[in-house]
């Protein structure tokens, strides 16, 4: 027997000397486990039978809890400051305006109150571009109602909205009371919301009507709503296109709208909206002419013109022409230009 | 609750005192027993709701009707505001004049007024630079006006756009803005940071011609003007500005006056050590302090210069008035001395002060010899309510480095200044006389003012003149650390060391003359009694 051949059958003698150590002990321990079966152990099933999945906690009751515990927050900063920012930043390049009008409330940092964020809604990318624009104190400790329905249908896809976001969901159509407990409960906890008014991204470019949740939520919460005006995110990632166009986008924070005593949600919301629509005036032409248009009520509306066809596709070519999508990466007019 | 101004009797356990010297600073142990520190009261709360402050004071004017109500479609309207010589250092943004400014435009476009100019008021100083504008007036105001040619810069040389207003009983014509003094209403955006500013100084100098401004800015009235910020009746600088005031307010456009004022919270972490007594100073302070001097003493002059002018203060209002120009500055006043006054006793043999890197006309600049002349003797001197700190024919010790170096861009004009004026003669008299209008008409300045960022070319006088009432009311002037043949040019006496300035000016004042420091920053006022 060679040297080689001794040393490799000692190896596996002592191995085996290790197994038996341990395995007979824990078979030991096993043993009566074994004996006792169900309830103990898990039924068998019986043949022919199926068994029904457990219903997974999705949609409006899916719990994002431990997103906002520290391990997930630290991962969370990780990723907003990493590889998200870099993203947004290849991708939609946001020029950020408008958060001298903050300076109030970023003075007191961590004592700045809660806010509630109620930007227009023309992408997927509007989400990063806020998480990655909003100001401190409030980028750290915030939270993006997200659509139940859609980012929160899958475990997989609410994990990562979860995880990356912070996101809550949210029904569309009606703020339930358990939806608005839970963010009145997250703004007393500190924490500032970003919530899409319109409901949803815009289906043609448009802005869509607001829906009165961010209201609502102000009324209930006393929390100022900080009115937001995205501009160019639609031609970048807009509803039914497959893959993002990498452009600029600009980002124009309003003042805080407070809730008047005894105001309406409705009028409260009509102000929210009215101010978002300012804001976009200011955006596509400048300051004066916004605050003239919005003194004279007659800032173009975020919903577009009344009339529906090609006028209104033409009139948001127009439109896009003098926005910040336009300006570094002009949009190809869809007719020729007859002068 | 912030503590009030004092003055600190020096000691043996009094520990050295703060001096600014230009870009840097240094701590000097000063006599025991005879000597007093006066330093200012701690920064006033801000206002709570600076915006909502804003907005009241123009619904509620003094002795005039609310804003909106004197704006109307068709208007011309005028909105002044005053240059980058205030507040000093730059304050954080958004400043106050882009605050009370956007207040203004929201009421303006309500009224549907469309006819809107603003104009920089910077009398004879220099364009602010697009940067300088952006920064006071916010992007939003500059990217509206600007490209539009709605927003620009008095031009106190441009005649075809000057007009003639009226003249006072002393033949003083008042000269200003063609386009203001063609306005319904002209609405003027101030900040007073000291007693001096405000009133009807503001548009009667920021936007006057050169012709107007030569009036008072001439080297006897500031000899004669014995309390620049105190009592107006012992100004004769003001006491003319306020005759040239009546004639605006008789025969003039009206005027919507809005003042605010600071408090003194002038530097942020971490040279917030300079605003404390330095028996205050923790473990963290006297690390930065050593840390700091340390740094400046082996960075180039340059780089140390521009990280000081890179500073943005935290200072924040303290109250905000507006309506009628008199009434409005009588109440400005009042806050201005709630913050900046402290009660002194009696005058002093020697005055000591430290002249820092930043005076009104050298935002973003170098604090040339004659600027460090005017900081001293001009503005720091004169500091005071009732009578001087120092004793006629006392002593006054400053320390700078005085080194001799001019910002050929916005200074060229004090170049020449001190190469031909002063090397001929150092009385304000005289020099006005001899000097002046050869300054104030040539052709090359006029051109540098009107299409740079210069200052005027009678500018480095008025600057010369604004230290004539300490030139003349001082025994001697000793700069310690300065560039001895430059120091000896402004008629002054170099001195190495706080000791040697000591020393020198026992000739003046005997061998155990009373010694008082001004302690700045923060700004304050001694009222000598």
């Amino acid at each position: 027997m060679s040297d080689k051949s001794r040393v490799s059958a000692v190896t596996m003698r002592r191995a085996g000397k290790v197994v038996d150590a341990i395995g007979a002990p824990l078979q030991a321990v096993m043993k009566p486990t074994r004996n006792l079966g169900f309830p103990y152990r898990a039924p068998t099933v019986p043949r022919g039978v199926e068994v029904p999945k457990e219903p997974a906690k999705l949609g409006a009751d899916f719990d994002t809890r431990w997103a906002r515990k520290a391990p997930a927050r630290a991962a969370r900063t990780v990723i907003a400051r990493g590889p998200l920012q870099l993203m947004v930043k290849i991708i939609a390049d946001p020029e950020v305006l408008g958060t001298d009008r903050l300076s109030d409330l970023i003075e007191l940092g961590d004592d700045a109150p809660p806010v509630i964020f109620a930007p227009n809604h023309h992408s997927h990318v509007d989400t990063p571009i806020m998480v990655t624009s909003v100001p401190e104190p409030w980028r750290s400790k915030l939270v993006v109602a997200a659509a139940a329905d859609y980012f929160f249908d899958t475990k997989v896809k609410g994990t990562a909205a979860a995880l990356a976001l912070n996101a809550l969901p949210i029904d569309r159509e009606v703020t339930g009371r358990k939806s608005s407990d839970l963010i009145r409960d997250l703004v007393e906890d500190g924490w500032s919301l970003v919530i899409y008014p319109e409901g949803g991204r815009s289906p043609d470019g448009w802005g869509q009507e607001f829906k009165g949740g961010a209201a609502y939520l102000s009324n209930r919460t006393g929390a100022p709503v900080i009115p937001v005006f995205i501009d160019g995110s639609g031609a970048i990632f807009g509803k039914g296109m497959k893959r993002p166009k990498p452009g600029s986008t600009r980002v124009v924070f309003g003042a805080p709208l407070h809730p008047i005593e005894g105001e309406s949600t409705r009028r409260f919301n009509a102000r929210i909206e009215a101010a978002v629509a300012a804001l976009g005036d200011e955006a596509l032409t400048d300051y004066w002419t916004a605050r003239k248009n919005a003194a004279a009520k007659t800032s173009p509306k975020l919903t577009g013109p009344s009339y529906s066809g090609w006028r209104r596709q033409w009139a948001l070519s127009e439109q896009r022409k003098l926005g910040a999508a336009g300006m570094r990466r002009r949009q190809k007019r869809r007719w020729p230009d007859l002068g | 609750m912030p503590r009030p101004g004092f003055v600190h009797e020096v000691d043996r356990s009094t520990p050295p005192v703060l001096f600014w010297r230009g870009e840097n600073f240094s701590l000097e142990k000063l006599p025991a027993g005879r000597s007093r520190v006066i330093y200012p009261p701690e920064p006033l709360k801000a206002l709570d709701d600076i915006d909502g402050a804003i907005v009241h004071a123009l619904l509620n004017p003094h002795g005039q009707d609310p804003l909106p109500a004197q704006l109307f479609p068709g208007m011309k309207l005028t909105i002044a505001f005053d240059d980058v010589s205030l507040p000093l250092p730059k304050m954080r943004t958004p400043d106050i004049r882009q605050r009370v400014m956007e207040a203004v435009l929201d009421m303006a476009a309500q009224a549907g007024v469309d006819d809107v100019h603003i104009i920089a008021a910077l009398g004879l100083h220099r364009r602010m630079h697009e940067y300088e504008l952006r920064h006071a007036l916010g992007d939003r105001i500059f990217d509206a006006f600007h490209p539009r040619g709605m927003l620009y810069q008095h031009d106190a040389e441009d005649h075809e756009n000057l007009a003639v207003i009226g003249t006072t009983d002393h033949g003083e014509t008042l000269e200003i803005n063609k386009r203001a003094a063609d306005s319904d209403l002209i609405v003027y955006v101030n900040i007073n940071s000291v007693p001096m500013d405000g009133g009807w100084k503001s548009i009667t100098t920021g936007l006057a011609s050169y012709k107007c401004l030569s009036h008072h800015h001439t080297g006897e009235t500031l000899q004669n003007t014995k309390s620049l910020m105190g009592h107006r009746k012992h100004s004769a600088l003001h006491t003319s500005i306020w005759r040239l005031g009546m004639v605006l307010r008789d025969q003039g456009p009206k005027v919507f006056q809005i003042e605010s004022t600071l408090n003194t919270d002038m530097f942020p972490a971490p040279f917030d050590f300079i605003n404390k007594r330095e028996w205050e100073w923790t473990a963290k302070d006297r690390a930065t302090y050593l840390g700091t001097t340390t740094a400046l003493n082996r960075m180039p002059t340059r780089m140390a210069r521009k990280m000081f002018h890179n500073i943005e203060a935290p200072h924040q209002m303290t109250s905000v008035q507006a309506g009628d120009t008199e009434l409005v500055h009588e109440i400005t006043l009042e806050h201005v001395y709630r913050q900046q006054l402290v009660p002194v006793e009696g005058q002093t043999d020697i005055l000591t002060l430290g002249i820092p890197y930043v005076c009104p006309y050298n935002p973003d600049g170098i604090m040339n010899p004659i600027l460090v002349m005017c900081m001293g003797l001009g503005y720091l001197f004169n500091m005071y309510r009732n009578k001087p700190l120092v004793r006629e024919g006392g002593v006054i010790i400053m320390t700078h480095p005085t080194y001799r170096e001019f910002h050929p861009v916005h200074h060229p004009s004090y170049i020449d200044f001190f190469e031909q004026v002063l090397p001929d003669t150092t009385d304000p008299v005289v020099m006005g006389q001899k000097w002046e209008k050869q300054y104030a008409e040539d052709e090359w300045y006029r051109h540098l003012y009107r299409t740079g960022n210069a200052y005027h070319g009678v500018h480095p006088f008025y600057a010369w003149y604004w230290g004539a009432h300490g030139q003349q009311h001082a025994g001697k002037v000793i700069i310690v650390g300065g560039d001895a043949p430059t120091v000896r040019r402004l008629g002054f006496t170099p001195a190495s060391t706080m000791d040697d300035a000591f020393e020198i000016a026992t000739d003046v004042v005997g061998r155990a003359p009373t010694i008082t420091h001004l302690h700045v920053p923060a700004l304050l006022v001694a009222d000598v009694s």
